[in-house]
Formats: structure tokens, C-alpha cells, sequence
């Protein structure tokens, strides 16, 4: 089982035929095709796309009434993804997954406030999106690296989370759900958000949360783990040798003071009870066979 | 993007915030014509983009106009904390009666704007941050409705400012929200907003950085950007979509994801080795990205090795590869090199790879290991 989405998942796509949505779609497609229900792409409604499996619609509003979507995950530019989760969050979607990188943050501010009156859940932006390994595929989470298991994988970036999910196929530990939060610094959901489902879901029973330099995130997770999670949680933080002040590519990587270093989230997290790792492949060793 | 102290006076007084009357040169002789303008006495301000300019000697005073164009020379031919002195604001001297801080940021934790204001106002108010958080006044904007009036008055009242003083401190907030929201800033900081003894606000410094995921919408901001504070090699790797910082170690890294650039680094320096960058070449497997990539590792003199670390998880291990070997067949780089494929097509791309005499490494671990040895002159 899992958190987030799983096999009754209904998923759109929203920016389906455009270069990235497209090739993404069909990823997801062939991972789970029950799953997929169809796209939006303004001015190509009526249309179909891989051969005619999946309808194309204008709009999300009609779009869920013809498909019954709940789910939907974004992949249109970085200009329009502030209305394209307004308008998904508008027409009955209850969970974004904005994979789009680039947003601007006071588009994101705006969003934020706005969806703290709705009960929708968005994840990102800049995000790899969802994988329930078996089950389901809501972003761009290679499907091949993951395998089912009992492992909850949170984390903030991309190819640092495919690392430790290879990592622990390779050991023969499987995941639940990975769940990639992003790396902006205002961001859908958080560390604590995700711990929180995992501790209430049945199959999960020991995470994994990946971090990195910026923000108090982790340090919030830390305080939730020591008070409230009964299950164990490994980590890793990356970031230790960036100096202070610098952009590393991720738009929430940036060290403010001491708050948001990698030691300081490292202290905290160990402080709490969680195994931090010094290298993404200790990770699988920290974990219950 | 960071903008100069008179680049952000003058989008403050676009919104009607008061400023210093002066002027903004980057030849020393004007400096005396604009003191006269002024008044006589004059305050010459380096506009370099560093914190601490003041206690750095970056802030002069002059009492006369001939003193002014001393003072500018001399600033104009220095160095503040290594960038040059290109411009320097001449501004009226005005006396001061209070200081206060004031300035919006974005709070990441409650995803909103957040206004602080504080009556310490003035050089310290970082150290007062630390010892006195009590004495700066934190109001939360709802990015929906704005700064409100209301929130305005209790700032105010907040941080005991005289009642005389409400309008005109009023007008300031609100027209700093105005400037923060039109230029979609990260930070609009006004330290000090001074209160001059005739009772006038003026905003003596200010601070503005914009989002660069929004500027965008902004072309003619882009325009003023200043490029001094960067690296030419950051400036050239932005150009291709790379992000490229440069570290003071001797081994270089390419790496896909800045997570996982991060944590290369990272590993590295646990295996005795330093960084010499941090390069995320993004979701970029063209041969034309991986050949710019290597050109602007390896134009750094204290590259003595690069490893390359690729997670293939869409893109296809073998295309890397290939894409690897064509960019060395271009650039020719005369260090050690150890690269990692990891995912899809791996096997494929390792072999491509040994094929061509290359060292390849099967964990990050190992990789890090084998780099560190092969820049010290070890072999692998």
C-alpha cells in the first residue's frame, strides 16, 4: 500500500502535448495504465494522444467531469503553472503534483494562500513527482529503479532520490511511496506533511528522508520525529561542503546564517533519533531488512 | 539578482518612497558639482555589492564639495572585499533624529511575505536579530488582499514610533509593498529609514533582491544587472543552462541534479579529496552541454581531476556516454577523469566507456575514492 496515489488513481495530465508532458504521460502510461485517464492542453481539446488511448481537453473542469480525474500533475512552463494549479484546484482536483521547475515564488505565495481554504494537497513545484512501485506513477520518477516495499521515501531533490532508491533495490528493499517534495523554497508540501502520512500508513514501516542544505524543513521534521513518529527514519543531508550564502542550483538551497547548514539539520535529526548517513549508499544499511 | 544601493533607491522613489536628494557617478569630478547641488556636505557611498560596506571604508563623509571629488576618487580606484569600485552615490547629508528598520521578505515557512520593523534601526540590526528579537516587529501579508492599513498602524504602534509619525511611516510601507510586489522581490529593505530632525521620513540605504525565476516579467530589470559579482565561468555556464559554482579544491565534478551534485561534493571531502566546483548540468545529456561543461571545469588552473557522476533514470546511460566521449574528442582534457553511470542502460554505457581507456566507477563511494587517488598522481 502507499500514501498519495495508488492503483484507483485518476490521473491527468495538464500540458499532455506539449515536448516534456507527452513523453512523461507515456512513461506513466506504460507503468500503470488504469491510472491515466487523459490530458489538458488549451486549444487541442477533442484531440487524442498516444494513438488515441488518452482524450485531450481544453479545460480541467471538463476534463474531470468526462474522466472522473482526481489527480492531476502539471507540466506546462513556468509562466502559466500558477494558473494552471488554480485552475486544477478550481475544477475538483484534490491532489497537484506541479513538476514544472522555475516558478516565480511570489506566483507560489499567492497559490499558497489561496489553497489554504480548499482542501487540495499540492506537491512542488519543481518536483520528480510520485512512485508507488507496482501501483502508480505521478511525475517523472523512473519507474524501472523502484521496487515495492516497506520503505517511505521523502525527499527534496531529483536525481539524488533515484540514487537512494536504486540503492536500496539493489539491497533488496523496496519503497511504499516515494514522494518527491521539491527543491524551491516555498513549497506545496513539507518533510512533515509526508512523515505525518507515513506514520498513519499501514504498509510503511521505517523512512527514509533525504535533505539538503536551505530552509528550517528538515529541522521542523526533526521536532515532529522526536515527539510524534513511532516508526524509525534514516537521512541523509546533502550540502555539507557548499559555502554559506551560495545558489546551489536549487533555488531553496541557499544557507541563511547557521540556520539551514547541513550540520545544524544533522544535529538535529540525530538529536531526534534518526541515522544520518554520510553518503547516499550508507542508506540501505541504516534501514531494517 | 541582487540590485545596488542606488538601483534600489531609485525603484523606491518610482513608488514614491523619499530618498536623499544625489546622484549616482562613475567619474570622480562630478562629485563635486553634485555636493554643491546638495548642499555642500556630502555623504559618497561605494555601490558594490557586498555586506558591510560602511565598516569596510566603502562610506565617506565629505564637509566640502572639493572634499567630495578627494573622497570619490579614492573610493573609485578601491577594492571592496575583492570587486571594484565602479560607481559611487553622492548623497545630501541629513540629521538624523531616528533610525528605523524596515524591510519585506518572503517567510519560507509560512509561505507568505513578511514585513519587519524594528526602532533599532541602523548597522547593528543583524547583531540585534540575534541578541534582541523582541525589538523587531514581524506582520505577516496575506499575498491575496496586501498590505493592509490596519497592519500598517499596528507596525507602528508596534515599534513605538510617535504618533505624528504614523502617516508618513504609512505611506512608506504600503509604497515599499507596492515596489516588493511590482518587481517580484525576494527582499525590499530600507536600513535606515531615518527620520531627519525637520520630521521627514527618507529612505537613507536600501537593499532589493528579485526572484530570478520571475524576472521574466521584468526585461527592463535584467538590463541592470551586475555581472561583477559573478564568475565569468558562472555567467558562461548560465548561458547553456548549467549551474556552475566554483569551489577552492582541485577536482572537478559534473553531475546531473543539484541534489546529487550536492552530495558529490559532499563525498568527496569525505574521501580527503576538495571540490574544485559544484556543476549541475541539469536534465542535459547533449553533447553540446556535456563539451561546455568540461571546458568550464577545466579552465580552472586547479583542476588536477573531474568526475563525472550521472544518474540515467529517463535519459539513457549509453546516450551519456556517447555524448561523454564526443565532448572529450572536442575538448581534449589532460587531467584524470572517473565517470559513473548509474541507470537506465548503464551496463551499456560503462562498456562504451571502458572501450575508450576511461576509468569508471560502480558506486559513488568508489568513484570518489578512485578521483582522489587519480588527482593526487596515484593510480586508480
Amino acid at each position: 500500500m502507499s500514501i498519495l496515489i495508488n492503483k484507483s488513481t485518476r490521473l491527468l495530465v495538464q500540458g499532455i502535448t506539449g515536448h516534456e508532458g507527452l513523453f512523461h504521460t507515456q512513461q506513466m502510461y506504460s507503468y500503470a495504465p488504469g491510472t491515466v485517464v487523459g490530458g489538458v492542453t488549451p486549444g487541442k481539446g477533442g484531440e487524442w494522444v498516444l494513438n488515441g488511448k488518452l482524450p485531450v481537453f481544453d479545460c480541467v473542469r471538463v476534463a474531470v467531469e468526462s474522466t472522473g480525474a482526481n489527480t492531476s500533475v502539471i507540466f506546462v512552463p513556468a509562466k502559466v503553472a500558477a494558473d494552471a494549479i488554480f485552475e486544477a484546484a478550481d475544477s475538483g482536483i484534490s491532489l497537484i503534483i506541479c513538476i514544472t521547475e522555475g516558478v516565480p515564488v511570489s506566483d507560489m505565495m499567492r497559490v499558497q494562500t489561496y489553497l489554504s481554504g480548499l482542501n487540495v494537497r499540492l506537491i512542488g513545484p519543481n518536483c520528480p513527482g510520485l512512485l508507488t512501485p507496482g501501483e502508480a506513477k505521478a511525475g517523472i520518477i523512473p519507474g524501472s529503479i523502484a521496487m515495492a516495499g516497506n520503505v517511505g521515501v521523502v525527499s527534496r531533490s531529483g536525481t539524488l532520490t533515484y540514487e537512494v532508491m536504486y540503492a536500496l533495490k539493489k539491497s533488496g528493499l523496496g519503497c511504499s511511496t516515494c514522494v518527491g517534495i521539491g527543491g524551491d523554497p516555498v513549497n506545496g508540501t513539507s518533510f512533515l506533511d509526508i512523515l505525518e502520512m507515513f506514520e498513519s500508513d499501514p504498509h510503511t514501516d521505517q523512512v527514509a528522508l533525504i535533505g539538503e542544505i536551505g530552509g528550517n524543513d528538515e529541522e521542523r521534521a526533526a521536532e515532529f520525529i522526536s515527539t510524534r513518529m513511532t516508526k524509525p527514519v534514516v537521512s541523509f543531508i546533502a550540502g555539507q561542503t557548499a559555502p554559506p550564502g551560495k545558489r546551489m542550483g536549487h533555488a531553496g538551497a541557499i544557507i541563511e546564517g547557521s540556520s539551514g547548514s547541513a550540520m545544524e539539520k544533522i544535529r538535529k535529526l540525530e538529536a531526534s533519533g534518526v541515522r544520518v548517513a554520510r553518503h547516499p549508499e550508507e542508506i540501505p544499511g541504516l534501514l531494517k531488512r | 539578482m541582487k540590485l545596488h544601493e542606488y538601483q534600489s533607491k531609485s525603484l523606491f522613489a518610482n513608488y514614491g518612497i523619499p530618498i536623499p536628494r544625489g546622484r549616482v557617478i562613475s567619474t570622480a569630478h562630478e562629485a563635486k558639482q553634485i555636493a554643491e547641488d546638495v548642499g555642500g556636505r556630502a555623504v559618497i557611498k561605494a555601490q558594490v555589492l557586498v555586506g558591510g560596506r560602511g565598516k569596510a571604508g566603502g562610506i565617506r563623509l565629505a564637509k566640502s564639495p572639493k572634499e567630495a571629488e578627494e573622497l570619490a576618487t579614492i573610493l573609485l580606484g578601491m577594492e571592496l572585499k575583492g570587486l571594484p569600485v565602479r560607481r559611487v552615490l553622492v548623497d545630501e547629508m541629513v540629521n538624523i533624529q531616528q533610525e528605523v528598520y524596515l524591510a519585506i521578505t518572503n517567510d519560507r515557512t509560512e509561505r507568505r511575505p513578511v514585513l519587519m520593523a524594528s526602532s533599532a534601526g541602523g548597522v547593528d540590526i543583524e547583531e540585534t536579530a540575534i541578541q534582541h528579537p523582541e525589538l523587531i516587529f514581524k506582520m505577516l501579508i496575506n499575498p491575496l488582499i496586501g498590505l493592509r492599513d490596519y497592519q500598517v498602524r499596528d507596525i507602528a504602534a508596534g515599534i513605538e514610533l510617535k504618533r505624528s509619525l504614523w502617516r508618513q511611516f504609512g505611506e512608506v510601507a504600503l509604497n515599499l509593498w507596492k515596489v516588493f510586489v511590482a518587481t517580484d522581490a525576494t527582499l525590499a529593505e530600507i536600513n535606515p529609514l531615518v527620520v531627519t530632525t525637520e520630521g521627514k521620513f527618507l529612505a537613507l540605504d536600501g537593499k532589493m533582491i528579485l526572484d530570478d525565476s520571475a524576472l521574466f516579467r521584468h526585461p527592463d530589470l535584467v538590463e541592470i544587472r551586475d555581472l561583477d559579482i559573478e564568475a565569468p565561468a558562472e555567467i558562461e555556464a548560465r548561458k547553456y543552462g548549467l549551474t556552475y559554482i566554483k569551489l577552492d579544491g582541485q577536482i572537478g565534478c559534473m553531475v546531473n541534479g543539484a541534489g546529487l551534485a550536492m552530495a558529490t561534493t559532499d563525498i568527496i571531502k569525505l574521501n580527503g579529496g576538495e571540490p574544485a566546483n559544484f556543476l549541475d548540468i541539469g536534465g542535459g545529456k547533449e553533447t553540446k552541454k556535456v563539451a561546455a561543461a568540461f571546458r568550464i571545469i577545466l579552465q580552472d588552473p586547479n583542476v588536477r581531476g573531474v568526475l563525472i557522476n550521472i544518474f540515467g533514470g529517463i535519459t539513457r546511460c549509453d546516450e551519456v556516454a556517447r555524448g561523454i566521449l564526443t565532448a572529450m574528442a572536442e575538448v581534449k582534457p589532460k587531467v584524470p577523469m572517473v565517470v559513473r553511470l548509474v541507470g537506465t542502460n548503464a551496463e551499456e554505457g560503462l562498456k562504451l566507456l571502458a572501450d575508450a581507456n576511461m576509468t569508471t566507477a560502480d558506486t559513488l563511494l568508489d568513484a570518489a575514492e578512485k578521483i582522489v587517488t587519480l588527482a593526487r598522481g596515484g593510480q586508480s
